[in-house]
């Protein structure tokens, strides 16, 4: 497999990974669990020592155990929590060699070939593991051999390094055969055929094993001992979009600040470039000499990654800052990106629009990107609901406006006016006026949603009335002959 | 007659004008139409009267209108002379509430012309302000004669004009050809 260098894999496993994560945060003293709530009965899920030397188990319904165990402290488990805090360890492994991958939900690999010797030898490098991940306050049970296998066998069952020979058998042979990796039915099954042991399930004959196992539990075997190869993924690190600038002399002018953004920029777009991705979100943090830190948040309207386009941007958020006694580093980080695929230039492509989306962008500094809106269509005849407020920079510009019927300029809540009958009345007063019905065209009749629950329709079906009064103005007036009245809802251009 | 042949319409460009009257709505979206359609409205956060874009689509695309709200009418100036300067929409409309100073209303003129946009005020009747280019004075008109289709006869006073003279119209819009008419006054 490998010519001249024996390959070497470190396993840790991380026993009460969630239940360390939570007392972590919070340290209690005394039995604590964790409770997940399984098929509706709420089950443990992991323990600390003190519950497990109670004879507490993993799996046991959470009733059982306070009846066992009263003083027993619980807090419900987050598993994607606890994922998240794998990833952070895996991400702190890298110190020891760059090849590290996630074993299962609790434990991680190390491909260590090469690099023990950094840290001066294989032991000084287990102790050193162990000694930082205590001081973390975590459990670990760590195994080293030469094969993945292995080191997952040595870490479950019988800490301890194998010697680093080929001959992994004279390590492994005394471990149980779950030691394996095998499914709880095969290890029990090759219990009750009497291979109790690794050398056991070595030295009998492979045919009929195979025969009765099929060819998953020698693999596993040749796996451990080496024979057949099994590799580790490293996991990506996914990319970071921050950059920073260190200044020997601290700043504190309005231009040099801009400089040095425009420096940062530069070399954040150019990672933005080769990623295709464009920011949505930036931040800038600005430490001072005196160790106090500000920040400037950016919200753009549209995925960018143009330099000279962001930076004015920022001119208004960097104006307000107070640089105090000067400022000695800068950090600019993209806190959300979005995908923004390189796109050919042509003639049919619209200037106007990016004009418009860096008004857009300046303008959400000032009074919040949420408050800038557009209209967009949606399907319905109640004319409240006929269209859509979003947010500019989160929707497109949609076209599709059909208005068969005439409908107003400006719409208000209803107003109520004096008026009987179904017919428009002749005369009436709104705000304050004394209106005179010139002509009146209708009614269209407009029913209510009955699959939304609108209080504003409760009232039922509507006529609508465009009126026009002998003083000028057209108003839409609705009558509603279920529950006789008269309003007007608005005004005509 | 077309409104490319109106002499007084549209407004001297690059400068900020002010509307008055129930009929400053449709004065300001006539004007988007003849400006290329795009076009930003500020209005302060607490206005319940809603633009009804089913309405706006007699006069321009209503996906070229850009809402903006903000918190007081301090903001809303402020927004309005910043999208002014930019110069990245043809027409700002903002609606006002309180009487606007000097400072303000030149400001808002400077801007336009660094811009080159065209702002419009949207104003209490009797709350203009000196700096003004232009001010109207809208209000519908009742006409006996037209039929139901037609939009509404509408009445333009031009109030005040710093490098011109005053004079009334009387107008309608026409919602196929999206053109200003001039018509003769009712009754004469």
């Amino acid at each position: 497999m490998f010519d001249g260098i024996q390959r070497r894999v470190v396993s840790l496993w991380f026993p009460r990974l969630a239940s360390d994560r939570v007392l972590r945060q919070h340290l209690r003293n005394g039995p604590f669990a964790l409770t997940l709530k399984q098929q509706n009965v709420n089950r443990i899920y992991c323990l600390n020592g003190e519950a497990t030397q109670l004879g507490l188990h993993q799996g046991m319904s959470y009733a059982d155990a306070r009846a066992f165990c009263p003083n027993l402290q619980s807090a419900p488990a987050d598993p994607t929590k606890d994922q998240h805090f794998l990833h952070i360890l895996r991400r702190w492994a890298t110190r020891y060699c760059p090849w590290v991958g996630v074993e299962g939900a609790d434990g991680l690999v190390l491909d260590v070939t090469g690099s023990t010797h950094l840290l001066g030898g294989e032991r000084a490098m287990i102790v050193d593991m162990r000694r930082r991940l205590s001081r973390a306050g975590l459990s670990v049970q760590i195994g080293l051999g030469n094969t993945r296998g292995a080191a997952w066998a040595l870490a479950h069952y019988g800490e301890g390094i194998a010697p680093s020979s080929d001959d992994m058998l004279s390590a492994l042979g005394s471990l149980p055969v779950a030691a394996l990796r095998l499914d709880e039915k095969t290890s029990v099954a090759l219990q009750r055929l009497g291979l109790r042991k690794i050398c056991d399930l070595a030295a009998a004959p492979r045919a009929p094993l195979t025969r009765r196992f099929g060819p998953s539990l020698l693999l596993r075997l040749d796996q451990a001992l080496g024979t057949q190869p099994e590799e580790i993924t490293p996991l990506k690190d996914p990319p970071r979009y921050g950059v920073r600038i260190t200044f020997p002399e601290p700043i504190g002018l309005l231009t040099d600040v801009i400089a040095g953004t425009e420096r940062l920029l530069i070399q954040l777009c150019r990672k933005l470039k080769t990623q295709e991705k464009g920011a949505r979100m930036l931040c800038i943090t600005l430490r001072r000499v005196d160790q106090d830190q500000q920040q400037v948040e950016l919200r753009l309207a549209r995925p960018l990654r143009d330099p000279t386009r962001i930076l004015p941007l920022f001119e208004r958020g960097l104006a307000e800052v107070d640089a105090g006694f000067g400022i000695d580093q800068l950090r600019l980080e993209a806190t959300q990106v979005a995908p923004l695929p390189v796109r050919q230039i042509s003639h049919m492509s619209d200037r106007g629009t990016d004009k418009l989306d860096d008004l857009i962008s300046r303008l959400g500094t000032r009074v919040g990107l949420d408050n800038i809106q557009r209209f967009l269509p949606a399907d319905s005849h109640i004319p409240e609901r006929s269209f859509l407020i979003a947010p500019a920079s989160y929707s497109e510009p949609k076209s599709g406006w059909a208005n068969a019927k005439p409908r107003p300029l400006c719409l208000f809540l209803p107003e109520p006016i004096a008026g009987t009958g179904p017919q428009p009345p002749s005369r009436f007063r709104w705000r304050r006026m004394s209106l005179t019905t010139g002509r009146a065209t209708g009614p269209e009749r407009i029913a209510p949603e009955w699959w939304l629950d609108d209080e504003n329709w409760c009232s039922g079906l509507r006529d609508y009335w465009r009126v026009e009064t002998t003083q000028g103005r057209r108003l839409w007036l609705f009558y509603t002959p279920q529950n006789p009245g008269w309003f007007v809802q608005g005004e005509f251009a | 007659m077309h409104s490319s042949d109106l002499q007084f319409f549209p407004p001297p460009n690059a400068r900020t004008h002010e509307v008055c009257g129930p009929g400053a709505f449709a004065f300001s979206f006539a004007l988007a139409a003849r400006l290329g359609g795009k076009i930003l409205w500020v209005r302060e956060a607490w206005t319940t009267a809603q633009l009804d874009p089913n309405g706006v689509a007699d006069f321009i695309d209503p996906a070229a209108v850009t809402l903006c709200n903000a918190k007081n009418q301090t903001e809303v100036l402020a927004v309005a002379e910043e999208a002014l300067r930019s110069g990245a929409v043809p027409l700002v409309v903002m609606t006002l509430s309180q009487p606007i100073g000097l400072t303000e209303g030149r400001r808002l003129q400077l801007a336009a012309r660094d811009g080159k946009s065209t702002g419009v005020a949207v104003i209490p009747d009797g709350m203009g302000s000196n700096a003004a280019e232009t001010r109207w004075r809208c209000t519908p008109l009742y006409d006996a004669n037209a039929t139901f289709q037609d939009s509404t006869l509408q009445k333009w006073e031009l109030i005040k004009n710093k490098s011109g003279t005053l004079g009334v119209w009387h107008v309608r819009w026409h919602t196929t050809s999206r053109r200003l008419i001039m018509v003769p006054p009712a009754g004469k």
